[in-house]
């Protein structure tokens, strides 16, 4: 009996070292880890989670930039903004912007992306040159649209004229200005959409067309109804969330253009929000502005998330 | 008259000849593989006779019908591809559905929201209906109409792809390696289904496949394509016991054939690297050949001698009915793989020298052009010319 205990001692020995050398181990590895995520962790709260967490507070105060009193006012700057009449127009005028572009862009990119992919010449040159506007500087490229666009001397209202059309003061008219916008901004990400849908033309499995043709849906329309219009369903999903949330974010062409002009015409949430925090400084309602504009954004990109998560609604 | 001819069909692509002058005639209700590597046409074959691809030269005729140039939907076929090709965003009765409303329905019926109330389209569509689920429910999948592609295992959309393609009641069914996608088990079961659908429609069934068990248990005749040429055209048993070419015997059987190169002594006796075989060629002595020798045409020998081949074991795999045995023959580059039954071969060991003899009426001589060549009936006796 005592030889066998022999070993048996040594062994709970050892196992007890083991266990509080494991332990000991779970420590070192929990404190590294932290030590390794921490500088992230401060950069993310220093650059996002407190400047947020700052605007949150500022748009329940008067606060105006350089000013020393700050006073708590509540959800007063959200009432005010309700109220706005300025305000108002502009998320009017930013929905119905948004309205325009993304089917716009949407259903002209595909057009394109169809066109170019049946073509058999020149694919490469027509793809550079619709992807041209997307890579450009919108605020270099709006001065180029200005100059076509001027009243007298501008190409788009000469070559009216010499056709004997009427013209028109493009972007300083109420009626026109919005929808001059927003053909800027399809001609901007038109580019991007036809990548897009490019890029997914070219994933379709050839079967399901060879497939197509032998159940007898073999016409243009057919073909583009049983076979490729679903099957770039998950595409365009995504090309609509992010044409969306780039046509909410559109700013460069309303400030070098017309600055929100004639009138209240073509404001838009971003110009607003830019004209009330640094035009008149009134910091708490900018603010608030931004929480109403970040609410979109956010929602928008939940959504995208979303759906390239599924990776496509088919599977 | 036949389902299916196919005259001097040659296709290239740019400077690449991917068939070169196939025949092919196919009878009514047969079941046909075309049966070859990857690349040797045997999927751009099917792929013209669906028509969908054309070819350079030859015609196709379909229940004696010429088909060139009439597109895929008018020429009464019907095809399952290796991937299935169904339609991702459809459900199985949608997709099953499809073929009929594309024949049933005129384009305006067909449009989403109009076509309803237009006259004649609900009883069209209740028609329709009531063959995709008749037809669902032959296959066993009537509960997973509503479900999509996605949902499914690989063989209940193997089975879809199949109840597509049968809802048209085709005259010839045209298959491009069905089975690959599955995993082995599944193969063998659906390989039976197939074999059980033919046996039931009734129809021809044109089966593209690599798989050579697969040829051998489905078809009624194999087409062994080989670089763009059908080599040879015959029923399964034959196309392994009198391989019309070499490349055929190689390709055919596993574990594949032996080849040794001999030579001609006399007439009825070839030479090998010292061994001496009895084989009655009809060929002058001297003359070169190649003879192909199945692993089961060898059996053990008790001693060496006249007729009888020995090399060293260097593998011997026990596959419980069978031992596959891999010898070192002299004259012979590769080992030489024996296939002897268990229960009749003694225990065999990796160094051990073996002596096999050959049942000469098994073996297959060619040519160096790799032509068959025809051995006499009559075998001279081993005892005789030992004596």
């Amino acid at each position: 009996m005592t030889v066998s205990a022999e070993p048996l001692r040594a062994e709970r020995l050892i196992a007890g070292a083991t266990v509080s050398s494991r332990r000991r181990a779970r420590l070192a590895d929990a404190i590294a880890a932290y030590a390794l995520a921490g500088p992230a962790f401060v950069l993310l709260l220093c650059l996002f989670i407190l400047p947020t967490f700052a605007v949150f507070v500022i748009a329940a105060t008067d606060w105006q930039f350089g000013a020393s009193t700050i006073n708590f006012v509540g959800a007063r700057n959200f009432a005010e903004l309700l109220a706005d009449r300025a305000f108002r127009i502009s998320f009017a005028n930013t929905v119905l912007y948004v309205l325009i572009v993304v089917p716009g862009t949407v259903g002209l990119g595909l057009v394109l992306a169809l066109l170019i992919e049946a073509g058999r010449s020149l694919r490469a040159f027509y793809r550079a040159i619709h992807f041209l506007p997307f890579m450009a500087t919108l605020a270099a490229m709006a001065i180029a649209w200005e100059a076509l666009l001027h009243p007298t001397i501008g190409l788009l209202n000469q070559a009216l004229a010499t056709l004997g059309l009427p013209t028109a003061n493009w972007l300083r008219d109420e009626a026109t200005v919005l929808p001059v916008l927003a053909a800027i901004g399809i001609w901007q990400n038109l580019g991007f959409a036809m990548v897009l849908y490019l890029a997914g033309l070219k994933s379709i499995p050839q079967d399901l067309y060879d497939a197509a043709d032998i159940d007898g849906a073999d016409s243009w329309l057919d073909r583009l109804r049983a076979v490729t219009l679903p099957m770039l369903g998950p595409v365009s999903m995504f090309v609509v969330i992010v044409v969306a949330l780039k046509a909410f974010q559109t700013f460069d062409t309303v400030k070098i253009l017309t600055q929100g002009g004639p009138g209240h015409a073509s404001d838009v949430l971003l110009y607003t929000l830019y004209r009330e925090s640094f035009e008149y400084l009134r910091t708490g309602f900018g603010a608030a502005v931004t929480i109403v504009f970040l609410v979109i954004v956010v929602t928008l990109t939940l959504i995208q998330a979303r759906v390239m998560e599924r990776r496509g609604p088919y599977a | 008259m036949g389902a299916l001819g196919i005259r001097e069909i040659s296709k290239n692509y740019g400077a690449v000849s991917v068939l070169r002058d196939i025949c092919l005639d196919v009878a009514a209700g047969e079941f046909l593989t075309l049966l070859g590597p990857s690349g040797c046409g045997k999927s751009t074959l099917l792929r013209i006779i669906a028509g969908l691809e054309r070819q350079d030269a030859g015609t196709v005729s379909l229940g004696g019908r010429v088909v060139d140039g009439l597109r895929p939907k008018a020429r009464d076929v019907a095809m399952v591809f290796q991937s299935y090709a169904l339609y991702p965003h459809m459900t199985v009765a949608q997709n099953m559905a499809l073929p009929l409303k594309m024949r049933r329905l005129s384009p305006w019926q067909r449009l989403p929201l109009v076509g309803r109330v237009l006259p004649g389209t609900s009883a069209a569509v209740a028609g329709i209906d009531a063959e995709v689920v008749r037809i669902a429910s032959a296959l066993g999948i009537d509960h997973l109409l509503a479900r999509k592609p996605g949902q499914l295992s690989g063989g209940q959309r193997q089975r879809v792809a199949v109840g597509r393609a049968m809802v048209r009641h085709p005259a010839v069914f045209l298959m491009d390696e069905p089975l690959s996608n599955l995993d082995a088990k599944l193969r063998v079961q659906m390989r039976s289904e197939i074999k059980e659908l033919h046996r039931r429609l009734g129809v021809t069934f044109i089966y593209v496949t690599h798989d050579q068990a697969e040829a051998m248990t489905l078809s009624d005749r194999v087409a062994v394509m080989l670089d763009g040429e059908v080599l040879q055209v015959a029923p399964p048993r034959q196309i392994y016991d009198d391989p019309a070419d070499r490349r055929v015997a190689e390709f055919v059987g596993s574990p594949k054939i032996n080849m040794l190169d001999v030579r001609v002594r006399e007439r009825g006796v070839l030479d090998l690297a010292g061994s001496t075989l009895f084989v009655d060629v009809d060929c002058a002595a001297g003359t070169a050949l190649v003879l192909g020798i199945r692993p089961e045409a060898l059996q053990l020998a008790e001693r060496a001698g006249p007729g009888t081949l020995s090399g060293v074991v260097r593998l011997s795999e026990h596959l419980g009915s069978d031992i596959f045995i891999h010898l070192d023959v002299p004259g012979s580059s590769e080992p030489l793989v024996a296939r002897l039954p268990a229960e009749r071969a003694p225990h065999v060991e990796t160094g051990q020298l073996v002596h096999l003899g050959l049942r000469a009426e098994r073996a297959l001589p060619f040519a160096q052009d790799g032509r068959r060549l025809r051995t006499q009936a009559t075998v001279m006796p081993l005892r005789e010319y030992a004596r």
